[in-house]
């Protein structure tokens, strides 16, 4: 091992020095001072932040630890999305914390090893390192579901999403196996060269294993069939920890699923991309139809990002590099939009009350104007109405589909963005058509107010000037 | 220098005086000087845009075959999209109708919008100008932004300052419209993927095979004929034309309904020429039954609005049978005046059915009814109003002289070049026309006054009679005088003949 490998590996472990700091740090602080932890946690983001920048592979991979790790465009945007975004969370979970007497170090610290998780595997580069971060991933957000211990739906929620998510651990690991035991590797590249240059490989056993590790990869996506969890978590776990499951990791379970499927299995593609096909189009469509009879505003969430869910897998169905760009493109802006829908259900909630129904959205337009058409931004732009980013991001993923002869998918898939388009409608409807009981001003800080104004006037700026982005997602993966 | 640009200019004019609208605040009280000022930058914005659009209409070449005052710039790299705006004599004088009614528009909601005044005349603005921009995107997907943004603020409008149904009315009319627009996103996709580019021009000269042909007509087919509409999927149009504010209607009616005869001229035809020929027989069916069933169900209507709203599909009816007559006749000045009639005919219903919206609005402010049996005798106590109706009325049944006459009479003579019986058929609404809109006349403005609220009525105040008056005028002058408009068109319909005349096989 060499200097150049813990350069590749700098980003992780300063992230690693600094939770150790706050971690020790907060055990100090006395709960009136909690922002000391809110802001360390910040700076701990912005340094891995700069040391990531610092460290930027140039348009290259670097392949450390024996072949371990990588650092490489792909991972790097990904980490910086996802650092971003967690970021972007705990500074809207603070006052919502704060306001519910849940301002403890544990939100802040358990997102950071969550992050360092996701960090993990998006450099994963074998199928042990990526199962390493999964796990510290999913165990920071059992733990984070469960952070409100005195609430009963919160626990049930956790004990669901801790039993359901060691079972999908399961299976992965043991498709983890079957590959192993097939290929004899556990590296990315070298299980893709042994396929190559030895198509007897491709046959029974490794299918197996290979639909093994697509029940876990579809799991951790929540995707249709194994999307139960997905809205019972969203709606039992608090908001801000909603917020925080809804970002960031979609980015990492983007890369468990590039990385494995198309580094490793590439060589499969025929083989997995009906298995994909099939758990995209039931998520598109059962996302899109059972969002509908939600009235709980975070359980629509839910179903809207298996609705999402389902046109990442779609894309990555393609196996074409136009594909696997798309699905970059389509994750990092559906994050966006996440985020900031997610913030603006925050900002809906005071102390001791929790807004989670549709009706809460009820005459918005009255309270709060500017929120209004901040949230109206953010719905259209997830409806995939021009001229926001979520529309040319559908519209991407729909020309790479039928860049591979899908045009039944395509039809598909704007059929049902018009039945999705009714639930996003509800909720403007309710905020601008509709009286609400409430007429209190939204309160918000003006950090909050200034970075949820940015991140939904980001859906509509990204739909007009969406280039550079492109351009960058084309470059990483096209 | 400003003159090259002038199409941005009219797309992002209204629409930057929409976002400062909104920016200075929703303006509560409607008596407060904050809400005068917000009128007045509305009107200010819409005025300068009009004045523009004139500049366009001065600097308009009328014997240029190509497009004119195009602009464009790379958009978006990746996907090879471009900033390409550009018209012709066929999307001009739409452009000059929108520019031309939405001052108009703002006008008529000057003290009628009680809430949110604000936001309601800023979303009149930002409509106009991507409506604007649909006119003359000649890039598939800017066409497309366009097309689908426009639905915002129109949802917005009918669903915020609409009547008690309005948020069913505003579902019905979003969903439908984004229904019918999405499987034409996937035809200028599938047409991307062919011809690695989104320009509509590159579409035109793209060979295209039959069954490919068909299926995109189809495409295109249903979002415009949502957007028209044509029968059978017109049923949101009575919902969201009763349920939306006056502005709201007389938009709808004057220029979003143009926006489906627009893409069938603008699209369906020069894309997919052998595939418009195939399906031609079907068009010509469909709006022959749009003209005779809807004038029919016209005819039964209590409420005004609904019935100038089903008069409305029914006019429409004849500006899809004067496009696609083309195959069925013989001579080649038949097909020109088929097609000329049928954009005369969307100008000119976008006049009279904006200023029938218009009136019956009036009406509404003061009685707060648009059921007809309400009315009776109203030209007793408001004389200048009940004649301007009955203008509007008699050109909205095609009376000689008026601009009604003139594109209805260039569609039939053309379907009588075609087919006797088309002819026959289309000729029924010169009968049905004035029976319906005649009778809603007979029993609104004549005869004794009905009750009290009728006679409570007052005449026009200065700002209706001026917006009034401005649309009798024009809809006088197009009908003794059509030339300018004729011409303007005349040589983009020559040059949309010979290319919907190659075969594409």
């Amino acid at each position: 091992m060499t200097l150049t490998d813990y350069i590749a590996a700098a980003p992780e472990m300063t992230l690693l020095g600094l939770i150790c700091v706050v971690m020790l740090v907060d055990l100090f602080v006395e709960d009136e001072s909690r922002m000391v932890t809110f802001w360390l946690s910040m700076a701990s983001l912005a340094i891995t932040a700069i040391v990531l920048s610092a460290t930027a592979p140039v348009d290259q991979s670097r392949e450390v630890f024996f072949g371990a790790y990588v650092s490489d465009p792909f991972s790097q945007i990904l980490k910086l999305g996802a650092v971003l975004f967690v970021a972007v969370s705990f500074l809207y979970a603070r006052d919502y914390l704060r306001a519910n007497d849940l301002h403890k170090g544990e939100y802040y610290l358990l997102g950071l090893f969550g992050l360092l998780g996701m960090m993990i595997m998006m450099s994963a580069n074998n199928l042990l390192i990526m199962y390493l971060g999964l796990e510290t991933l999913a165990l920071s957000m059992y733990a984070l579901v469960a952070i409100d211990r005195n609430n009963v739906l919160a626990a049930e929620s956790a004990m669901k999403y801790f039993v359901l998510g060691a079972i999908a651990s399961g299976a992965l690991l043991y498709g983890i196996s079957w590959v192993y035991g097939v290929t004899g590797t556990l590296s990315f590249n070298e299980i893709s060269m042994a396929l190559a240059m030895d198509p007897s490989l491709n046959n029974l056993p490794l299918w197996f294993g290979l639909a093994f590790m697509i029940v876990g990869i579809a799991f951790k996506f929540g995707a249709v069939p194994f999307h139960m969890w997905l809205p019972d978590v969203y709606e039992g776990a608090r908001t801000p920890v909603a917020l925080y499951l809804a970002s960031a990791p979609k980015l990492a379970a983007l890369a468990l699923i590039i990385r494995i499927l198309v580094q490793g299995l590439g060589e499969l593609h025929e083989t997995w991309s009906t298995m994909i096909m099939f758990v995209a189009v039931l998520s598109i469509l059962v996302g899109n139809f059972v969002a509908i009879a939600q009235t709980n505003i975070k359980r629509m969430l839910g179903y809207s990002t298996i609705a999402h869910v389902g046109f990442i897998l779609l894309a990555i169905y393609t196996g074409t590099d136009g594909g696997y760009a798309s699905a970059l493109f389509y994750a990092l802006t559906y994050v966006v939009s996440a985020a900031g829908a997610f913030g603006i259900v925050i900002l809906l909630s005071r102390r001791g009350y929790d807004a989670e129904l549709l009706s809460d959205f009820k005459g918005l337009n009255a309270r709060s104007p500017w929120f209004a058409l901040m949230m109206l931004f953010l719905m259209f732009s997830m409806a995939g109405v021009p001229p926001f980013v979520g529309f040319l991001s559908k519209l991407y993923v729909i020309r790479e589909v039928l860049a591979v002869g899908g045009v039944g998918l395509a039809v598909l898939m704007v059929v049902a963005s018009v039945i999705g388009a009714y639930y996003y409608l509800r909720v403007i409807w309710y905020m601008y058509f509709e009286q609400g009981e409430d007429q209190a001003v939204l309160q918000a800080s003006t950090d909050t107010r200034l970075v949820l104004s940015l991140n939904s006037i980001a859906v509509l700026a990204l739909g007009i000037m969406p280039g550079w982005l492109l351009a960058m997602c084309i470059a990483i993966l096209g | 220098m400003l003159a090259n640009y002038i199409l941005s200019v009219l797309i992002w004019l209204p629409i930057a005086g929409g976002v400062a609208l909104l920016m200075i605040g929703d303006g509560g009280d409607v008596k407060s000087s904050q809400a005068r000022l917000m009128r007045l930058t509305a009107l200010a914005f819409s005025l300068l845009t009009f004045l523009a659009s004139i500049a366009l209409y001065i600097g308009f070449d009328n014997a240029e075959r190509g497009m004119q005052f195009v602009e464009r710039v790379l958009w978006v790299d990746a996907f090879n999209v471009w900033y390409y705006l550009g018209i012709d004599g066929i999307s001009a004088p739409l452009i000059l109708l929108t520019t031309f009614i939405t001052p108009l528009v703002v006008i008529a909601g000057w003290d009628s919008i009680k809430t949110r005044p604000a936001q309601y005349f800023s979303a009149f603005l930002i409509l106009e100008g991507l409506m604007i921009g649909v006119f003359s995107a000649l890039d598939g997907l800017l066409f497309y932004v366009f097309w689908e943004a426009m639905l915002i603020p129109m949802f917005l409008i009918i669903g915020v300052w609409g009547g008690e149904r309005r948020i069913y009315a505003t579902l019905k009319f979003f969903l439908y419209t984004f229904l019918g627009s999405v499987l034409m996103l996937v035809a200028f996709i599938w047409l991307y993927v062919q011809t690695d580019s989104f320009d509509l021009l590159t579409f035109m000269n793209a060979p295209i095979g039959l069954m490919a042909q068909k299926l995109i007509f189809l495409a295109f087919l249903i979002a415009f004929a949502v957007k028209v509409p044509m029968w059978p999927v017109h049923t949101w149009l009575p919902d969201a034309h009763v349920e939306a504010p006056t502005g709201g209607s007389v938009i709808l009616a004057a220029i979003m309904l143009k926006m489906g005869g627009y893409g069938f001229i603008r699209l369906s035809l020069p894309i997919v020429p052998d595939g418009s020929e195939y399906f031609s027989g079907l068009m010509i069916a469909l709006s022959l039954i749009a003209v005779v069933y809807i004038g029919f169900v016209a005819l039964m209507q209590k409420d005004m609005k609904k019935l100038i709203a089903y008069s409305s599909i029914a006019h429409m009816g004849f500006a899809t049978l004067g496009m696609f007559l083309m195959w069925w006749i013989v001579a080649d000045t038949g097909a020109g005046l088929g097609m000329s009639g049928a954009m005369v005919q969307m100008v000119s219903h976008g006049l009279i059915s904006g200023a029938m919206f218009l009136c019956v609005g009036v009406l509404y402010d003061r009685v707060h009814s648009r059921q007809i049996a309400d009315y009776g005798g109203v030209a007793n106590t408001m004389p200048v109003f009940a004649a301007f109706m009955v203008l509007f009325a008699m050109a909205n049944a095609g009376l000689p002289g008026t601009s009604g006459f003139v594109g209805e009479f260039m569609v039939i003579i053309a379907s009588f070049k075609a087919n006797f019986w088309f002819a026959f058929l289309a000729a029924t609404t010169l009968v049905l026309g004035a029976a319906y809109t005649l009778w809603m006349i007979k029993r609104v403005v004549y005869g004794e006054v009905a009750n009290d609220n009728v006679a409570a009525l007052q005449d026009l105040n200065a700002r209706e009679f001026i917006v009034l008056a401005i649309l009798a005028l024009s809809v006088l002058l197009l009908g003794v005088w059509p030339a300018p408009l004729v011409d303007m068109m005349n040589t983009s319909i020559e040059q949309l003949l010979l290319q919907v005349g190659q075969s594409k096989l």
